[in-house]
């Protein structure tokens, strides 16, 4: 299990350090050089911009530049804002409590959704709810989070007046954005769920255990869920994944002033140091919960420890 | 391989059978694929889009950029069956153009992503070695930014617009393929008929063409095709956050997020435009995955 866990996290040092290697670039493959960004429309004469360059260090060798921006980030100062002039740092903790409040409501909904219509279908198979169930799924899979995040205002917002069409602080508001956002991971999940108990529903262990006395519940309760569980567990750690990327879309929706809405806002305000600093974040949170994922899988899982 | 027949040992079998032709493998797909109702209706469904999108100036009622401000934020009526926006610009035109972004979107999109996946994939499988390792490497970073990440941070070295977000967009869903095409070249590299190519003296570019780019291809076509609708809603999703299409172009991402701000006197804004989107990626994976189906024996996906 040890010999498991240092593999792992061998492979995801390097992995961080190569991302955070892409977004160090990502200021140096724009047109244009870092100064000239910064000086942004103000004309400057070439001996101010040789200025600048110095003062912002990038008359240096590259990786001297880079170790700068890793050292930096280590102890946590990623520049500050060409748009607010604050600290990215600040701009990043202010807005961090919103998305991952967003995140992990819908990552409950996606996975109790996801698994009971997964279970439903997978264990009353060509049943109508079999169909039903189905049906959500493939409308989940299929209608995009923005659309499903208007619709969802239109009706229980705009004509219902259960819930805030924007996104106001506290359980309320969180609501709408968290349904639109699990939706779609809940679909693939119950899909998931689905084919993995019709395949295990087919093993001979259950009929194994039916010839020995054992009630039906109780076959699948001790014996067809628990490895049925085991693929959804890696897949709900890539839906993680797709969570950030929706709630990067599920905030400009609902006007919610998470992360998402702040890396978008500044792209479109060239704002550079924030855009990275984000990415970063959130690059890093997304391997880290990688990594746990794998690791739970193996201490669930004991045929991938022994590998 | 077809073709191969065992005439040694006598079989009971009626004429019928031995006149058949033997079926090659993309025969039985399309005859499977046409026994699939769901596959052929969305099919069917996309390829009409298809054609709206190229034959948007001939059949849309309007002119998609025409501003007439006495018309401005009608509901649907009978001069405009969707309604008209804060521009009095009608909706359903919009809706008509709009499919030609997003139809370059999906095939432009997947086109880069396959191309450049199953190249990179092809070399890294066969060759393996340092340049395997670099590729990996590579896949890697690019699947350690979560979902849409990766293209916003393409579209901000690049610049927001639409060429930005294609490529964008097609780099994003490079790693798949990158990942499927090598794992393919893999299990085929032992094989003995590659060997027996590079004794007789093939060049690696050939063996590579001919013998194993042929077997690779069944998933690839299916990803392919699986592929489009995300990457249609990618490139929506871009549109949506300002990062794609700029204004005035028609553009069903663009066109909800402008209605958006309408929403409280306006639900037909935000309303047709979805139902498009929602109608052509139903369409595809539809069809997508009776391809799946068709070809499901023959590989595992």
């Amino acid at each position: 299990m040890l010999k498991y866990v240092q593999k792992r996290l061998l492979l995801a040092i390097p992995t961080i350090l190569f991302t955070s290697i892409v977004v160090f670039l990502m200021l140096y493959l724009i047109p244009g050089d870092p100064a000239s960004i910064y000086v942004g429309e103000n004309k400057a004469t070439p001996e101010r911009m040789a200025q600048i360059r110095h003062a912002m260090g990038l008359d240096r060798p590259l990786y001297v530049q880079y170790g700068d921006f890793v050292w930096h980030a280590l102890h946590g100062d990623l520049g500050r804002s060409l748009q607010t002039g604050r600290p990215v740092t600040k701009e990043i903790l202010d807005r961090l409590p919103n998305t991952a409040e967003l995140a992990l409501a819908a990552m409950v909904i996606a996975v109790v959704l996801g698994i009971g219509l997964g279970l439903v279908s997978g264990l009353r198979r060509g049943t109508w709810l079999d169909t039903l169930a189905m049906m959500i799924a493939l409308f989940g899979i299929s209608v995009p989070i923005f659309w499903l995040g208007i619709l969802l205002i239109l009706l229980f917002a705009v004509h219902f007046h259960w819930f805030p069409a924007t996104s106001t602080p506290g359980l309320r508001g969180l609501v709408l954005p968290a349904i639109s956002l699990a939706l779609l991971s809940a679909a693939t999940l119950g899909r998931l769920v689905r084919s993995s108990i019709l395949e295990v529903l087919q093993q001979e262990y259950l009929v194994t255990a039916r010839a020995k006395g054992l009630r039906r519940a109780a076959v699948v309760m001790r014996h067809a869920l628990p490895n049925a569980v085991i693929p959804v567990l890696t897949v709900i750690g890539l839906q993680f994944g797709s969570l950030l990327s929706g709630a990067v879309i599920t905030e400009s929706v609902f006007a919610r002033p998470g992360l998402g809405k702040l890396v978008v806002d500044s792209i479109q305000n060239k704002d550079f140091p924030v855009v990275q600093g984000v990415i970063l974040v959130l690059a890093t949170v997304y391997i880290v919960i990688n990594l746990l994922t794998d690791l739970t899988y193996a201490m669930v899982d004991p045929r991938i420890r022994f590998d | 391989m077809t073709g191969t027949r065992s005439a040694m040992i006598p079989i009971q079998a009626d004429a019928a059978d031995l006149s058949r032709k033997p079926r090659s493998l993309w025969t039985d797909v399309l005859h499977q694929l046409l026994r699939n109702k769901g596959a052929l209706a969305g099919a069917a469904i996309f390829v009409l889009i298809v054609i709206m999108a190229v034959a948007a100036p001939l059949i849309a009622p309007y002119a998609p950029y025409k501003l007439s401000v006495e018309d401005s934020l009608l509901p649907p009526n009978a001069q405009h069956w969707m309604g008209t926006d804060q521009f009095g610009r009608d909706i359903l035109t919009r809706v008509i153009y709009g499919a030609r972004t997003s139809v370059a979107m999906g095939f432009v999109a997947v086109a880069i992503s396959v191309t450049t996946g199953t190249v990179l994939g092809l070399i890294s499988g066969y060759y393996r070695g340092a340049i395997d390792m670099v590729v990996m490497r590579a896949v890697d970073v690019m699947l350690a930014f979560p979902g849409i990440l990766l293209a916003l941070v393409i579209i901000a070295i690049l610049g927001p617009n639409l060429s930005s977000a294609m490529i964008a967009v097609g780099i994003s869903g490079m790693p798949l393929f990158i990942r499927v095409v090598r794992g393919s070249v893999l299990s085929l590299r032992e094989l003995e008929y590659l060997e027996a190519a590079r004794v007789v003296g093939s060049r690696d570019s050939r063996i590579l063409l001919r013998h194993v780019l042929p077997n690779v291809l069944a998933p690839v076509i299916v990803l392919a095709t699986l592929g489009i609708p995300g990457a249609i809603i990618s490139g929506a999703a871009l549109s949506f956050l300002g990062l794609g299409v700029k204004p005035p172009t028609a553009d069903w991402g663009a066109m909800l997020s402008e209605g958006r701000n309408f929403i409280n006197a306006a639900w037909w804004l935000s309303t047709f435009p979805g139902l498009a989107i929602v109608v052509i990626v139903m369409a595809i994976n539809l069809f997508g995955d009776g391809m799946r189906d068709a070809l499901d024996p023959r590989l595992r996906l």
